[in-house]
């Protein structure tokens, strides 16, 4: 396993209205980005429950991307910024609690016409997660 | 009608009960465990006849956050709460051993200390003064306890409950040298309890890995009031695929599975209003402090939102509402 390169496997939950579009013009446009996002369409960046979160930590997720509207531009109005309230706080409970899950994380904002920018965010975030290594959660028995 | 600090009955000691007429119970009066459902007979709609409640700071918190939730009525309650000194874990108040140790709860109440055996998370609660209570009975650190004691009246309904009894009440904050000499120790107590919590995963699997995962925690929980919790739903029950591919993937599964996840989950859904009563710990049928490290990552997300359970009726659960200019530090 250490010699393989490894591969982050990203659960990228990705807002219908905005950057799943981003994502699909991003693919649509030929544009080079690492294979490691797997999208999980949600309607919005708002329905993410912490536990979706959570559930894709321990289901083997080396990382977890949400992706919604920029403020402002929700298509019902202010579910981003509900959706950016949780993550603060599942951030501070991750910070409290030191889990390795806090490197691991990450909200951005990416409109439908950033199909560069999605491209940028998950380059950057995949190299994060690299750079983290594997999910030392992935493989524990006790969860 | 009043709900006592303590009921009668040999079994049955030390629990909260409706009272609907005068009752000479004071000899019996004892600190039970907080309960959860202090706003049960309101939680259908409010009560059509004033009831006094006597209520634990903690349980007045927990009040609080039902009201906003809209879990209970604070129509015709008369709010009655008092410094407070903690109470015994569940066990001493089931197991009848209560009595034997009131004296010494009192001379302690008097002294502004803590008896020994009070629970570690009344031991750490600095928020034992109640906040929101119509009517505060000065009860730590009052030496003449025995013959007199001092009202704080907060609200007009309050004031008026209070007319025609004989003796002065008094109004305004409680201050008191033994109230900040307590605040000092529980603060200093807390600090050492939060430090010792086990952190990262391997910290919560060492503290969590003896749940039996019955989830008393959850149902005892004042703020977890869902009817249905998603944990004990259909959507938290796993197929056969699911045990034989973790089997595949990992080579082994704990039975049940998912209890880090139910308590990371549920500290997700509820400690932003966790109100620190302690009772998820006395219940743990695996002596698992549940409360301490709910009330330490309930501290902090709470100051994450400057947010304090319990604090304001008016003042919004901080998931519910939002600001269009904030944590710009979280979304990157």
């Amino acid at each position: 396993m250490e010699n393989q390169a490894f591969t982050p496997r990203i659960v990228g939950f990705l807002c219908n209205w905005c950057t799943y579009a981003a994502a699909d013009s991003a693919g649509v446009s030929r544009f080079k980005m690492p294979p490691s996002v797997m999208v999980v369409r949600v309607m919005c960046s708002g329905r993410v429950d912490p536990l979706f979160v959570l559930t894709a930590f321990f289901r083997g997720a080396d990382g977890v991307l949400i992706s919604g509207c920029w403020p402002g531009q929700c298509h019902y109005q202010k579910g981003n910024l509900h959706a950016r309230r949780r993550t603060a706080l599942l951030k501070s409970i991750f910070d409290t609690l030191d889990l390795e899950m806090a490197d691991r994380f990450r909200l951005s904002w990416v409109s439908a016409s950033e199909a560069p920018r999605f491209v940028q965010v998950v380059k950057e975030f995949t190299d994060q997660v690299e750079q983290a290594g594997p999910s030392p959660i992935c493989d524990e028995l006790f969860l | 009608m009043c709900w006592p600090w303590a009921g009668p009955g040999a079994t049955a000691e030390e629990w909260p009960i409706l009272y609907s007429q005068t009752q000479t119970r004071s000899e019996r009066t004892a600190p039970h465990a907080p309960s959860s459902r202090s706003c049960l007979p309101t939680q259908k709609g409010p009560l059509t006849e004033p009831v006094a409640a006597v209520v634990k700071p903690c349980e007045l918190r927990a009040f609080i956050e039902l009201i906003k939730l809209n879990q209970c009525s604070p129509d015709n309650i008369l709010l009655i709460s008092s410094t407070c000194s903690g109470v015994y874990p569940l066990d001493v108040g089931v197991n009848g051993a209560l009595g034997k140790k009131l004296p010494g709860y009192w001379a302690a109440v008097k002294q502004g200390e803590l008896d020994d055996d009070v629970r570690p998370t009344c031991r750490a609660c600095t928020d034992f003064v109640p906040t929101n209570a119509d009517i505060t009975v000065a009860l730590l650190g009052e030496a003449d306890l025995d013959t007199q004691c001092t009202l704080h009246v907060n609200t007009e309904r309050g004031a008026a409950f209070l007319e025609g009894l004989e003796g002065t009440a008094s109004s305004g904050d409680l201050e008191s040298e033994p109230l900040q000499r307590a605040l000092g120790q529980r603060g200093t107590f807390r600090e050492e309890l939060f430090a010792g919590v086990e952190v990262g995963m391997q910290g919560l699997i060492h503290t969590f890995g003896r749940c039996i995962g019955c989830h008393a925690c959850k149902t005892v929980c004042p703020i977890c009031y869902c009817r249905l919790c998603y944990f004990d739903s259909q959507d938290a029950e796993h197929s056969p695929e699911f045990y034989e591919g973790e089997l595949d993937r990992k080579g082994g599964l704990r039975v049940p599975p998912d209890t880090v996840f139910f308590q990371l989950g549920r500290m997700a859904h509820m400690t932003i209003s966790c109100v620190g009563c302690g009772m998820c710990t006395d219940v743990c049928p695996a002596d698992i402090p549940v409360s301490t490290l709910f009330s330490k990552v309930g501290a902090s997300v709470q100051a994450l939102f400057e947010y304090r359970p319990g604090r304001d009726v008016d003042e919004e659960i901080p998931l519910r509402t939002f600001e269009e200019e904030e944590l710009a530090q979280v979304a990157t």
